[in-house]
């Protein structure tokens, strides 16, 4: 006891100077380190948050001046808000689709124990851990096969596809984290099986749905490859930028990012603050 | 809370709740049975523990009343009607479970009206205050489960199990995770509400004491079999197994082989290591061959120097005394008697203190009415679990 | 934190057994459109892609004709022509993971660590590496793009500091494809990581401090192998994507010593139309991957991820 006292005071008071000093310096170099390394992560970001007030014309490659022009007309360029609009409506349906399908299939392996649970497992796995170039090669050699006209319909297909599985990991976290008394409780509690999902299980998924969807959701917005093997002449938003890159991209595009790159972080930011109040709250109650 | 006993079908009239029978009920799951052929009666109105180490089959036997699990074989009626096959929530029966099970995203009231909802019953608003109102926590029914203590939620799981006025109210180790104090209370109000709503309780457990000032009847369940049921004093002073005997309090047991029969006196004569020892017939399970002769630590005495025993007092030693500790209402000794083991005595602090030192040699004494034999191929340490190892 | 619960189980340290329950088949309705839905759209199109690779153009047709055949022979063409960009794509996910595990690392651990118990500060980091996300992978890859360019500040800089002789340059080199595969996949780095790392017990690492005293000796003993499934993870969730890229290699690469396999396989779908030696490269880029995979995730012994 006394040995532990003795090295806390140590590093506390100033009875051994170098020391302290030594490690102070030590404490601060991972956190130095750590900042260095977010300033990698979001320079690029910022670069095209500043470039969509760049008063660049068509080709938004140098610094020419600032303009709010580009977020008064964000539609300005041909095809930009097209694209986007495309985004948007294959993120939405694709998302649905798989947090539907994802979310059933994580409660099956929680709740139950069946044979083949196993592959069952594995079949969730392997599409993670699948490259997206073989997943887009693999479709369109199954769309070509099968003649089936590449479009909005087969975009929505590949984007569920490598959805689902991100459903399910999240999903499956959410679901083994309940307790399994609770639904024990509802059956004892006259609920019949239906009734105990959605008056229990449900409501208590519903976090761990939410966010397996907006996973889902930015996985299918920003997906660039498997959306370039199976979309033929459809557009989506990332298909748009990436084609346009050699011709230059049109600092509209930079405003749309920039713009949903605020709103998400607006959303999080509200949960977080909302979230940290609210535990705040029960705390002083 | 009689006045407002609109019951919803399928439970008992309000008073009394229902017997429960099971009947050659066997659990397995594969090869491992957790209960085995077990055949049980539990009447109305009573107050009923199923008491065992962990692993002992008391909650499988709980799950499978409850209708959580189905028995491999057997059948099990409730208040004579065979409920066997049927699921959980066609049953009568609530629970409280172990871990309380309250709903997080409800309130304290929508957790206790959950299940009149689901029963569609009336008066629901009435009713949960009412029920509230029993666990003296009505003024909480709008915090969610997270912002009770400990024992606040354990009080919620009872109300909104007891709201329900089900003819069988099972208890999953209610108190175990309560700390010592708040759960001898809990205990008490248990009691209490017991007698006040009058229904059917079987509580499971594994802690002996809460067993015994809580029950009218215990069973002693080991390895998916019921050892012994009866009223806890019975259990008590007339252990009929050597686990009983050890489980349920301490007892100081030794072997010894039946010598002779005095029918007259209705006492057996069993020869411990050459000293004669007297157990009564009617409390001996057999009466011959071998047996163990078993007393419980308060019912002995030491003898020091030549102090002589009381009149049919058996005796035994002379040993030594080992060890010492005073606990304020008693003083616990050890006392190692060569050949035959260790005993344990527990003598009243009557004269203020330990009136005798470690390594002193003395005898001990206790009344031959007190003498229990039970069956010699048993294991005299079979149940000796030390219970602070209990989870 | 959706993404850390990524690849499993482990991760999100949760094995308890699941329930028994007599089988009543429920588990059929709510497998059955998820599993349809994976053989529809996975199984059935990798099969179509083996068949693909072993294809044979038709006879006398067209460019971008093929008939059923199985010609193996095409895995031998197409790796005897594309062994180079095969092996580049692993060298570069490599050289990208482990960059990435070394950034990414330290801010997993001073999210999760330093600002322990600073739940705003924690949540404010955390919006900070996930915010990347938010703003479209293309565009932060060009962006990236201009800030390596030739006539930009950080080139200009290492000129005038002599750090990178006078006619080298950043873009269109190897450096600048890994260092976008770094900076893209960085995120998938971190939060596995941070999650293996906050289940952590604070009170184990001042065990630790106390009993081997130096930070160094704890991090080695404690802090390291308790954080190693959120490691295994991230370390696959940047490889696996990173091997199979091809944005950031035609983005930011030049066409002779930085194709990676996704081009070829791109380029032959599309503008070769040469649809079996994409197939046949497809094939072998997963089975290596799945390959690569088994035998790391077994020797780090974290198989339950799987």
């Amino acid at each position: 006891m006394t040995a532990v006292l003795d090295r806390t005071s140590e590093t506390a008071t100033v009875s051994r100077p170098g020391r302290v000093r030594r490690r102070r310096v030590g404490d601060m170099i991972v956190p130095i380190f750590a900042a260095l390394a977010f300033v990698y992560l979001l320079v690029p970001v910022a670069y095209t948050v500043v470039f969509s007030f760049n008063d660049a014309g068509k080709t938004n490659l140098v610094w020419q001046g600032f303009t709010l022009e580009n977020w008064q007309n964000p539609c300005g360029a041909p095809q930009v808000c097209e694209a986007f609009a495309n985004s948007l409506q294959v993120g939405v349906v694709s998302t649905l689709i798989a947090t539907a399908l994802g979310t059933l299939v994580a409660i099956a392996l929680v709740r139950f124990r069946f044979r083949g649970r196993a592959s069952t497992n594995l079949l969730i796995f392997l599409p993670m851990s699948t490259p997206e170039v073989v997943l887009g090669a693999a479709l369109l050699a199954q769309f070509l096969t099968v003649r089936v006209p590449l479009g909005f319909g087969t975009v929505v297909a590949a984007h569920v596809l490598f959805c689902i599985s991100f459903v399910v990991v999240t999903v499956k976290a959410r679901v083994s984290s309940l307790d399994p008394a609770l639904e024990e409780a509802a059956a004892d509690l006259y609920a019949s099986p239906w009734q105990a999902f959605w008056r229990v299980t449900f409501p208590l998924l519903i976090p761990g749905i939410a966010a397996a969807a907006l996973l889902a959701f930015s996985l299918s917005f920003d997906d660039f490859i498997v959306t370039n093997f199976t979309s033929g002449s459809y557009t989506t938003f990332p298909k748009f930028v990436y084609v346009s890159a050699t011709r230059g991209i049109p600092p509209q595009a930079n405003v749309i990012s920039s713009f949903m790159f605020v709103l998400a972080l607006a959303i999080v930011v509200l949960v977080q603050v909302l979230g940290y109040a609210r535990s705040k709250r029960l705390r002083t109650r | 809370m009689t006045s407002t006993s609109t019951a919803p079908a399928g439970t008992a009239d309000a008073t009394g709740g229902a017997a429960l029978e099971l009947t050659g009920v066997t659990k397995a799951f594969g090869q491992f049975v957790a209960v085995d052929d077990l055949t049980l009666a539990v009447p109305s109105g009573s107050f009923f523990a199923l008491l065992g180490p962990s692993g002992c089959g008391k909650t499988t036997t709980l799950r499978m009343v409850a209708g959580l699990e189905q028995p491999s074989a057997g059948t099990i009626t409730l208040g004579g009607q065979d409920v066997t096959g049927t699921r959980a929530h066609q049953r009568p029966v609530n629970t409280v479970f172990q871990s309380y099970a309250l709903f997080p995203h409800l309130t304290v009231g929508e957790n206790v009206a959950f299940g009149l909802k689901r029963s569609r019953a009336k008066d629901v608003a009435a009713r949960v205050a009412d029920g509230l109102d029993l666990v003296e926590l009505g003024h909480l029914a709008d915090r969610k489960p997270s912002q009770l203590s400990g024992g606040q939620q354990q009080r919620v799981a009872l109300a909104r199990a007891l709201v329900n006025r089900p003819a069988l109210l099972l208890l999953d180790e209610p108190l175990g995770a309560l700390d010592l104090k708040l759960r001898r209370q809990m205990q008490l109000e248990l009691k209490r509400i017991q007698t006040e709503v009058g229904l059917t309780f079987v509580h499971v457990t594994h802690d002996q004491e809460e067993a015994m000032t809580m029950a009218d009847t215990v069973a002693v369940m080991n390895h998916g079999r019921i050892e012994q049921l009866g009223s806890p004093a019975d259990l008590y002073e007339l252990p009929r197994t050597a686990f009983v005997a050890n489980f349920l309090g301490q007892s100081n047991l030794v072997a010894g082989t039946v010598t002779e029969r005095l029918t007259k006196r209705g006492l057996l004569g069993v020869d411990v290591r050459g000293t004669r020892v007297l157990v009564p017939t009617e409390r001996a399970v057999s009466s011959d061959g071998a047996v163990l002769v078993g007393a419980r630590p308060e019912k002995m005495r030491l003898l020091v120097g030549d102090q002589a025993p009381g009149r049919g007092d058996n005796v035994l030693g002379p040993g030594t005394v080992t060890d010492v500790s005073f606990m304020g209402v008693s003083t616990q000794y050890q006392v190692e008697i060569p050949g035959l083991g260790t005993f344990g005595v527990f003598a009243q602090n009557l004269l203020g203190g330990a009136t005798v030192t470690v390594g002193t040699s003395v005898r001990l004494a206790w009344a031959v009415d007190f003498t229990f034999g039970l069956d010699g191929a048993q294991a005299r340490d079979d149940g000796a679990v030390d219970l602070d190892d209990e989870p | 934190m959706s993404i850390t619960a990524a690849l499993g189980d482990s991760v999100a340290g949760v094995s308890a057994e699941p329930p028994r329950r007599r089988a009543r088949r429920a588990h059929l309705f709510l497998l059955g459109p998820g599993v349809v839905y994976l053989l529809l759209f996975f199984v059935v199109p990798v099969g179509a892609l083996l068949a693909t690779s072993l294809y044979v153009p038709v006879p006398g047709g067209d460019v971008g004709e093929y008939q059923p055949a199985f010609h193996w022979q095409n895995y031998v063409d197409s790796l005897t022509q594309f062994w180079p960009a095969l092996l580049r794509s692993f060298w570069f996910a490599f050289l990208a993971t482990v960059a990435a595990l070394v950034i990414g690392y330290p801010m997993a651990y001073v999210i999760a660590v330093r600002a322990r118990g600073r739940r705003l500060l924690q949540g404010l980091l955390l919006v900070l590496v996930v915010a990347p996300f938010f703003t479209s992978f293309i565009l932060r890859t060009i962006a990236w793009k201009q800030i390596l360019a030739d006539d930009a500040f950080v080139v200009t800089a290492l000129h005038f500091l002599h750090l990178l002789p006078a006619d080298a340059r950043l873009t269109a080199t190897p450096f600048a494809v890994v260092s976008g595969l770094t900076y893209n996949f960085l995120p998938f780095m971190v939060l596995p990581i941070f999650a293996a790392l906050e289940r952590l017990d604070s009170r184990l690492l001042e065990a630790g401090a106390d009993l081997y005293a130096s930070p160094a000796t704890t991090f080695r003993t404690v802090t390291w192998p308790l954080s190693m499934p959120g490691v295994v993870a991230g370390t696959l969730l940047v490889f696996i994507p990173a091997a199979g890229d091809y944005v950031n290699a035609s983005l930011l690469g030049n066409n002779t010593n930085t194709t990676m396999i996704g081009q070829v396989i791109d380029a032959r779908f599309f503008k070769v139309l040469d649809y079996p030696t994409a197939a046949s490269l497809s094939v072998v880029l997963m089975v290596a991957i799945l390959v690569l995979v088994g035998v790391y995730v077994r020797r780090s012994g974290t198989e339950d991820l799987l």
